[in-house]
């Protein structure tokens, strides 16, 4: 029996100790959001944060966690939260969306700490989170985004490729080309 | 330009099994064999559309979402026929049915060209059809779902909204021409009734006859659209495949052969079912749905079952690939290439003469390896056998052959299956097989009625794939004085992905027919080369293959592309300019060739690397799928020799765009994609076995790596809409190839691209 604070909740689990966080919150906690990609903390489909720091819950035996907060993606509620979710949302990041609760939460962490990241920022703090559909481009956008979102700038919606008709231009779909540059 | 025909010699074949089918009624695709399943009020006014009380618009889509954004376009095309207020719109699976079986996949998978209009082309093209409505399946995949949805979910649109427009005149008394459909609702002057109103009556009023709206009176269709699946997938509660186990599941993991072709011989069942958690211990036999032989534990977790593998200590009998290795196979390969073995797939044009004259002659070898598909979600699926029934859950492309297979080995009809699609966690064409579908099927027949998940490990799924296929090849060209093209020769080896489509559906029809995906993208190509020849040998060896995005493209746009710049580099020729000389009947593919260089800012200089170093500027272009695409690339090359792709800058003309955000979004994938396989793409055999298993040793290209994607679509608007998802994929790796000559550091002739050290190159 080992007992973890998951998602602000005492939750205690008749798990053997070396078995990974991965699978407790999976198979036992039944909590689906964190997801299984590679088994050996090279992708980071199954980030979660062990007390508010990015964590790969499939190399983590629960015993390491015991006592401490883990947090899933089920359990993301607060404003640094929901601006990186109402930005992923707004710029239509996901394709499949298999990595992307594990993205969330790397993003989210990156904002606690950094208000503002820099590209660079960026990238050191996300390329440990594999994505095989090619989101990046759109991660990176949504990142600034929310960090806007953050600071209480307007919203910048007219940026966001999926809310952006005028992207088009007056004569709509008959004619002309669309661009956008995304990076 | 002459119009190109070649048709395969194995179409005969089937030909005459195809001449009955003419025969059969014309079938409509509107209505299902059973009515779709409603709930809470709701009418079903086709197989396509449902609506409730409230005005809720439930859409059916009969593909999987696998991250291509189909849910999203699909409803965009039914929900502008039918007027209807986008917020009320939701989406639903479709259940198995002939109405969804996939037509446009099948008809463009015919052995035509493109640009052929000819009468034996059209009469093929509709006895297709018509046998695929008949017998065919239900398939996602071939960048087909739009223009294959365009026909049916059009109309089922305009059906369901002129049958609402008929139930409100009627209570209105007024000819229904008087009133407007707008909103979800039907409107004349200040009265109003919205779709929700009217359920009670709008079934005895629906039409014969409709028609579809005008391009220009679009609303929806065109204009970029958030995709309906973005928010649950930003917030942890979308379902995939590996989601759907019910609470009262159990998990198997599985010991396969570690050898390709091996078989178990024994294994110490009593050791494993005596460790914790562990609740039961099944053979598999495999079968003919491809799925492996090996030793499947059940228990109460996949933790569990997987740490209770070691102690199975099973026991196999090396086949019939044991030995295989991918170095000697290669080998092989380009002996067979350099001979020029095989079918010969086309043949236009004096091949002899020009070679006689040639000014010039340009002489290359290409070789791309053995890729796995390596999808973020390790292939699943959960299956429960019980008296009443057979639920499978998984995300698959093909939930026919699904069921088909799981009726086959569980033993039950197919009525008896009942198959829920789950989000699916990225395919590009893994998902067309089922092996593992039927795997899932054999362990749960022999834990009856308890749902058990079988999940692979990763190394699993890429050690135990369907791969795209190694190839070598030689091409031959004959050039001028000039440096222009007068004659063309294309000879490669490697296994066909249609044998191995036929491997895993049982079907000897396919194993036995000329694969026209070995040689797609050099046989169907807008240039205007004089002569031409395209030979393929299709060779046996014992690794799986089939669909890898973009298929045949995926490498035969590397070979074309990277030519013909190497011809053009004979008389130093302008890439570009030496392309658009061969395009002069092809304005779509000369427009998408002359956008992409013109954004790019072709020819002008390049700012050099910070660090010092080369820079270089590619170009690709290729139709594949019924788009076209052009991609310039700009690649730094260190002082270190360490390759960066900084800039993609893409022009696409895919037809009629229904959402081009999710088009941009596809070309974004698709770049990325393609990049992976170009810089890191290899999977290697030695001993029987495959080298790399997880994403240390298969890297795929990571956030810092990702370049700037500029997308440009060109948005003719006239012709059908065609393909997205895979497009993107072919240019990538010769355009980098063409980009890193350019720069002055060599021609690629092989992938993964390698850059020798510098102390290798001085």
């Amino acid at each position: 029996m080992i007992t973890i604070q998951l998602n602000g909740e005492a939750r205690t689990l008749d798990v053997p100790p070396e078995m990974p966080l991965l699978w407790a919150i999976r198979q036992v906690a039944h909590l689906h959001g964190t997801k299984f990609g590679c088994g050996i903390s090279v992708c980071g489909a199954c980030t979660v944060h062990v007390d508010g720091v990015p964590t790969r819950a499939c190399v983590t035996p629960v015993s390491a966690v015991e006592g401490k907060a883990v947090t899933t993606i089920e359990g993301l509620a607060d404003p640094v939260a929901a601006a990186v979710q109402t930005a992923w949302t707004a710029l239509s990041v996901a394709q499949c969306g298999y990595c992307q609760s594990g993205q969330v939460m790397a993003a989210t962490a990156l904002l606690r700490a950094n208000a503002a990241p820099s590209d660079a920022d960026i990238d050191a703090a996300m390329d440990g989170n594999l994505c095989r559909c090619g989101a990046y481009p759109r991660i990176r956008a949504a990142i600034h985004d929310a960090a806007r979102r953050l600071a209480g700038g307007a919203a910048p919606d007219a940026e966001a490729p999926a809310a952006a008709p005028a992207a088009l231009g007056p004569s709509g779909p008959a004619s002309g080309s669309a661009r956008s540059a995304t990076r | 330009m002459k119009r190109r025909t070649f048709i395969l010699a194995g179409l005969g074949a089937t030909g005459a099994l195809m001449l009955g089918v003419g025969l059969l009624p014309p079938r409509q695709r509107l209505r299902g064999r059973r009515g779709l399943p409603t709930e809470g009020g709701q009418v079903a006014l086709n197989g396509w559309v449902k609506v409730a009380p409230d005005g809720t618009v439930t859409i059916i889509v009969p593909k999987a979402e696998m991250g291509q954004g189909v849910l999203t376009a699909a409803a965009m095309i039914l929900a502008e026929e039918l007027e209807v207020d986008w917020t009320s719109v939701r989406v639903e699976d479709a259940p198995v049915d002939p109405i969804y079986n996939n037509l446009a996949v099948m008809v463009d998978g015919l052995p035509f060209h493109p640009d052929d209009t000819g009468r034996i082309k059209r009469t093929a093209r509709w006895l297709t059809t018509k046998w695929m409505r008949e017998f065919g399946f239900m398939v996602t995949g071939g960048s087909s779902s739009m223009t294959d949805l365009w026909g049916p979910m059009g109309d089922a649109g305009a059906m369901a909204r002129e049958a609402f427009r008929a139930a409100a005149a009627a209570q209105w008394q007024v000819p229904a021409e008087t009133c407007r459909v707008e909103g979800g609702a039907v409107r004349l002057n200040e009265r109003r009734l919205g779709f929700g109103q009217l359920v009670g009556s709008v079934l005895e009023h629906l039409p014969k006859t409709w028609t579809r709206k005008d391009v220009s009176e679009y609303t929806i269709i065109g204009r970029p659209r958030a995709r309906l699946d973005a928010a649950s997938k930003a917030d942890g509660t979308a379902v995939f495949g590996l989601d759907a186990a019910p609470a009262d599941a159990r998990y198997a993991a599985v010991a396969l052969p570690p050898t390709l072709g091996a078989t178990v011989a024994g294994y110490d069942a009593a050791a494993a079912r005596a460790l914790p958690g562990v609740r039961a211990v099944v053979p598999l036999a495999g079968g003919r749905f491809g799925h492996l032989p090996g030793v499947a534990i059940v228990a109460d977790t996949w933790w569990h079952a997987t740490r209770a593998l070691d102690a199975l200590a099973v026991q196999w009998t090396p086949g019939a690939g044991a030995a295989f290795s991918s170095v000697s196979a290669a080998a092989d390969l380009e002996a067979r290439a350099t001979r020029g073995d095989g079918f010969e797939f086309l043949k236009h044009g004096d091949l002899v003469a020009p070679f006689k004259r040639a000014a010039f002659s340009v002489e290359a070898f290409y070789g791309v390896p053995y890729l796995a598909h390596a999808a973020m979600e390790p292939v699943n699926c959960t299956v429960r056998v019980a008296p009443d029934g057979v639920d499978v859950w998984v995300g698959t492309q093909v939930p026919g052959v699904a069921v088909k297979a799981v009726a086959e080995v569980v033993g039950v009809e197919q009525e008896a299956v009942r198959l829920h699609q789950r989000l699916v966690g990225g395919a590009f064409g893994r998902r067309l097989i089922v092996d593992f579908v039927a795997m899932a099927a054999e362990i749960a027949k022999q834990v009856p009625g308890t749902a058990v998940q079988l999940l692979w490990s990763r190394e699993q799924d890429m050690r135990h794939g369907v791969f795209r296929p190694m190839v070598r090849a030689k091409l031959i060209a004959a050039l001028d004085g000039d440096g222009k093209l007068l004659a063309l020769h294309s000879a490669s080896a490697g296994q066909a992905m249609l044998k191995g489509w036929g491997r895993f559906l049982g079907d000897p029809m396919l194993a036995n027919i000329p694969d026209k995906t070995t040689v797609e993208g050099l046989t169907d190509q807008p240039y205007a080369i004089p002569a031409l020849r395209v030979i393929h040998d299709a060779v046996d060896l014992p690794v799986p293959v089939a669909s890898w995005r973009s298929v045949g493209h995926s490498y035969t746009a590397f070979l074309l592309e990277s030519f013909l710049d190497e011809c053009a580099a004979v008389k130093q020729l302008d890439p570009v300019q030496y392309r658009l000389g061969l395009l002069a009947d092809h304005p779509r593919a000369k427009a998408v060739l002359q956008l992409v260089a013109d954004k790019a800012g072709w020819g002008t200089p390049l700012a050099p690397p910070a660090g010092g170093g080369r820079v270089g500027r590619g170009v690709a272009l290729h139709w594949s799928y019924q788009a076209y695409v052009a991609q310039v690339i700009e690649v730094e090359v260190s002082p270190a020799n360490a390759l960066r792709v900084r800039r993609v800058v893409v022009a696409v003309d895919c037809g009629l765009v229904i959402n081009p955000d999710g088009v941009r979004q596809q070309v974004e994938s698709g770049v990325l994609y393609g990049l992976s396989a170009a810089l890191h793409g290899e999977i290697t055999f030695e001993g029987g076995a495959a080298v790399q298993g997880n994403f240390h040793d298969y890297p795929a290209v990571r956030f810092a790596a990702s370049p700037v994607i500029e997308t440009h679509l060109v948005l003719p608007g006239d012709a059908p809409p065609g393909g997205v998802g895979e497009v993107a994929v072919p240019g990538v790796a010769p355009a980098i190839a063409n980009a890193l000559f350019a720069a002055g550091a060599g021609r690629v002739r092989t992938l993964p691209i390698r850059l020798a050290p510098p102390e290798a190159t001085t």
